[in-house]
């Protein structure tokens, strides 16, 4: 019973993560809410190594890999929040429009 | 995991209350330098719950990795960019929330159902416990060598993107009269050269700085 618990948990997070990243407007919080979504699959893959694979944790490789991962990514996105504010001098998701037809 | 049944589960309440908590509050506070605090609080949490799936080496990376990097990252970004000033409300901006929740619930509940619904192949082996960094080790440089590799590559390229990404553009006028050997830099605010004719105070003034 204990695994429903743990993808239980993860479930909640990720849903806590796409409300974050659908509703908020500042940048720096979607961010967040994409690390938020990215620790919840980190989540799931540790519970599946934990409860169907104890000997041979493949889920252990597969989230450090995802760590990684998340971590270019973080410093990419915030290099790239950087340099929109200096462009267009607002963090504001709806005032992003350059990609919006 | 050798601790009591009843231990392992009041300290999975806990953190899982810890977590959701936490989580809420990155996303629903409108002071977003609480909401970095408390992503950290988030990571912290998670990785004792990864402590409560016998990962004891990923745990360890998680809080140098996220709360380490990942969060001070975030905090400085927010320190550059932070503009004390409030967004422009948008009218029925509520629908929009009032629907996402709504979508994200039923995101959840058909989560929920599927993993309730399943029935999983549980093992039955004893876990790997610490024995787990030495096969992590070996899955790196045997089976899982090229993702590895990779890794580093994606980590290499990430570094100079964001380093390219991020600098401060500046381009002086007259750089745009000079062309042929100068096209090949890349425009950077030009550094404050000490004059050779000027003698004294400015010159070591200006050699301070």
């Amino acid at each position: 019973m204990q695994l429903e618990y743990f993808l239980l948990l993860a479930a909640a997070l990720f849903c806590i993560g796409v409300y974050g990243l659908v509703t908020s407007r500042n940048v720096i919080r979607v961010l967040m809410s994409i690390e938020l979504m990215l620790n919840a699959v980190n989540l799931n893959l540790m519970a599946f190594s934990n409860f169907l694979d104890p000997q041979g944790i493949k889920g252990q490789v597969f989230a450090v890999f995802v760590i990684t991962i998340a971590a270019a990514e973080a410093a990419v996105g915030l290099a790239i929040v950087l340099s929109i504010y200096r462009n267009r001098d607002t963090v504001d998701m709806e005032q992003f429009n350059l990609l919006k037809w | 995991m050798n601790l009591a049944e009843g231990v392992q589960l009041v300290s999975l309440l806990l953190l899982s209350a810890m977590m959701l908590g936490a989580a809420l509050g990155v996303v629903l506070l409108s002071n977003i330098v609480y909401s970095a605090f408390l992503l950290g609080g988030v990571f912290v949490s998670i990785s004792g719950l990864y402590i409560l799936l016998n990962a004891g080496f990923v745990a360890a990376a998680q809080v140098l990795i996220y709360v380490g990097a990942v969060n001070v990252l975030i905090l400085f970004g927010i320190m550059l960019v932070n503009k004390q000033r409030d967004f422009t409300p948008i009218p029925n901006a509520w629908i929009g929330k009032l629907a996402t929740g709504v979508v994200c619930l039923g995101l959840f509940a058909l989560l929920g159902a599927m993993v309730l619904g399943t029935p999983w192949a549980l093992s039955t082996e004893a876990a790997a416990g610490d024995a787990a960094i030495m096969l992590i080790g070996e899955h790196f440089f045997s089976d899982f060598l090229l993702p590895f590799e990779l890794a580093s590559i994606l980590l290499l390229m990430a570094l100079v993107g964001a380093i390219i990404l991020a600098r401060r553009e500046f381009l002086p006028d007259e750089d745009l009269d000079q062309p042929a050997d100068q096209v090949l830099t890349l425009p950077e605010r030009p550094r404050e050269l000490v004059s050779a004719g000027s003698t004294g105070n400015t010159a070591d003034e200006s050699g301070d700085r």
